[in-house]
């Protein structure tokens, strides 16, 4: 990339389960966002692009909040979970071509005290892209929610490949390990061993009640700029050197794809990697979308850490955790962080690269890898360097 | 508004005429008039060859079972009370796989690639979902 775009201010609210945040999404977007802007030192009217998440925000009322008087490009990737790193991607453009200065990507919302993501598309059928056919061929025989989309996959990965339990418990351990050295984490000060996750009981079989992610209320935000502009600002810049999207085939209807594990990031890692001129073997960290152990796996194996089939084996024996050979989500994640929708992975990734990440920093951490998944398999990935 | 009643397919567009054919006994999926391709779910166009000319064509009604999983904690009321049940996706002999579920097998005794043949169950006076039954062997 010959012009590099940079996230100069990262912010997040508390993040939390009972009582509930007591505000409203927008509310946690807003403080989220007011936080990100003035960590980059930067006022709310010089931000002139915002790209809400989907179905969370509406540009003008953001702005209309914030006081973005000069606001130019708006626009939302709609990939669910993985639009925060796909706008990256968008928002890297909109800075480099001059549609924008400094465009803010928010998120947040009571995924807790509001609506439950295992509701989501029972009450709202255009939350995902293949709603209606969720509705009149998966949900009339119960197959109504994420984890059970999901688990799907992970048990005929399981039979063509011999993954086991105990490994995506080794996911689940490592993501609770993690969130013991960070104060924000919902399950700081809970920690987990293998044997309770083996004991936590049966919610989608294969996913036991510890392979799923966390339901939170919280917000997370972050301030994209040129490079030029960065070196203006006092934050260490983190540059973005590549981000991509994709998408699974076909990606509205899960069950009828000839290669059931190419997802979007299939798609979308060789293009990223091409653009940065870097491999797997490059980076230092990996913040990977954990909606459920096993999409982690399966993100690590698709984003070329491992071949597909050998993600079981590689996420043993502490690979995965801080001191291991590639630490993944060392914030926690949505597993034991807080389920703040793909963009507190890239919040983590910031911190470490600016080795601002005290107890869990990854030592000298030079380039991150940040995924998101979102819907039926939409992906994308960023690689952010210092 | 996540209500505590079934939820089921609506009757409009391709949905009704697939649910049409299954209030009749008969499993029939789109198949290309062109190039042959089958397809499920219902598409406009055929994305192999791009013809327009389809038909609703009988399923031989046997497959085998692909991947499933388990229900242990219902996340949708309406189904609160049929724990432990098993969403399972079958291959069709014609290549197509659909999300169904087998009736006549304990969800801890289904297998991948297990052969069933298709059955049909009233779920209400309009509507019959396509369920399967394990084939002997």
């Amino acid at each position: 990339m010959k012009k590099q775009a940079c996230i100069v201010g990262v912010g997040e609210t508390a993040y939390c389960r009972k009582p509930g945040s007591g505000m409203t999404p927008l509310g946690l977007q807003l403080q989220a966002s007011l936080a990100a802007i003035a960590e980059a030192g930067l006022t709310a009217s010089e931000i002139d692009g915002i790209m809400p998440f989907p179905n969370l925000g509406r540009a003008e009322e953001i702005a209309a909040n914030l006081g973005c008087e000069n606001l130019r490009y708006a626009a939302t990737i709609h990939m669910g979970g993985a639009a925060p790193a796909a706008s990256l991607q968008a928002a890297a453009a909109a800075v480099s071509s001059g549609m924008a200065n400094y465009v803010l990507l928010p998120a947040g919302w009571n995924g807790y005290s509001g609506a439950r993501v295992r509701q989501t598309v029972s009450q709202d059928l255009a939350s995902i892209p293949g709603g209606a056919i969720a509705r009149d061929y998966y949900m009339p025989f119960g197959f109504t929610a994420p984890p059970q989309w999901y688990s799907v996959l992970a048990r005929r990965h399981m039979h063509e490949f011999g993954t086991r339990s105990e490994q995506l418990g080794a996911i689940a351990v490592a993501m609770r390990k993690h969130a013991q050295l960070n104060p924000k984490a919902v399950m700081c000060g809970k920690p987990m061993t293998l044997d309770d996750y083996m004991a936590s009981p049966m919610l989608a079989d294969p996913y036991r009640f510890f392979d799923c992610c966390l339901e939170t209320d919280g917000g997370a935000a972050l301030v994209v700029t040129s490079a030029e502009r960065a070196r203006d600002l006092s934050p260490p810049p983190v540059r973005i050197l590549a981000a991509a999207c994709g998408q699974p085939y076909p990606a509205d209807e899960i069950t009828n794809r000839r290669d059931i594990f190419k997802t979007g990031l299939t798609i979308a890692a060789p293009e990223a990697y091409g653009k940065a001129g870097l491999g797997p073997a490059d980076v230092d960290f990996a913040m990977i979308y954990d909606c459920f152990t096993f999409e982690v796996l399966q993100q690590l194996e698709e984003v070329g850490f491992c071949k597909r089939g050998e993600g079981g084996a590689f996420v043993e024996n502490g690979r995965i955790e801080l001191g291991g050979e590639l630490p993944v989500n060392t914030h926690g994640g949505l597993l034991s962080e807080a389920h703040m929708l793909g963009m507190s992975h890239i919040v983590e990734a910031v911190r470490q690269l600016r080795r601002q990440a005290g107890e869990r920093q990854v030592a000298d951490a030079e380039v991150g890898l940040v995924t998101g998944w979102g819907d039926f398999g939409d992906g994308s990935l960023a690689l952010l360097g210092r | 508004m996540t209500e505590n009643i079934r939820p089921l397919p609506v009757l409009e567009g391709y949905s009704e005429d697939f649910y049409r054919f299954c209030k009749r006994g008969e499993l029939r999926f789109q198949r290309c008039s062109d190039c042959r391709a089958w397809r499920h779910v219902p598409r406009e166009i055929c994305a192999e060859c791009h013809s327009w000319n389809w038909e609703w064509v009988k399923s031989s009604g046997r497959g085998e079972v692909f991947s499933y999983t388990i229900v242990a904690r219902a996340l949708h009321p309406a189904f609160a009370d049929s724990v432990p049940y098993a969403p399972t996706i079958v291959e069709m002999e014609e290549g197509v796989r659909l999300l169904t579920s087998v009736v006549d097998v304990a969800p801890d005794e289904l297998e991948i690639g297990m052969p069933v043949e298709v059955e049909f169950e009233a779920v209400s006076e309009e509507i019959s979902l396509p369920v399967f039954r394990s084939i002997p062997s």
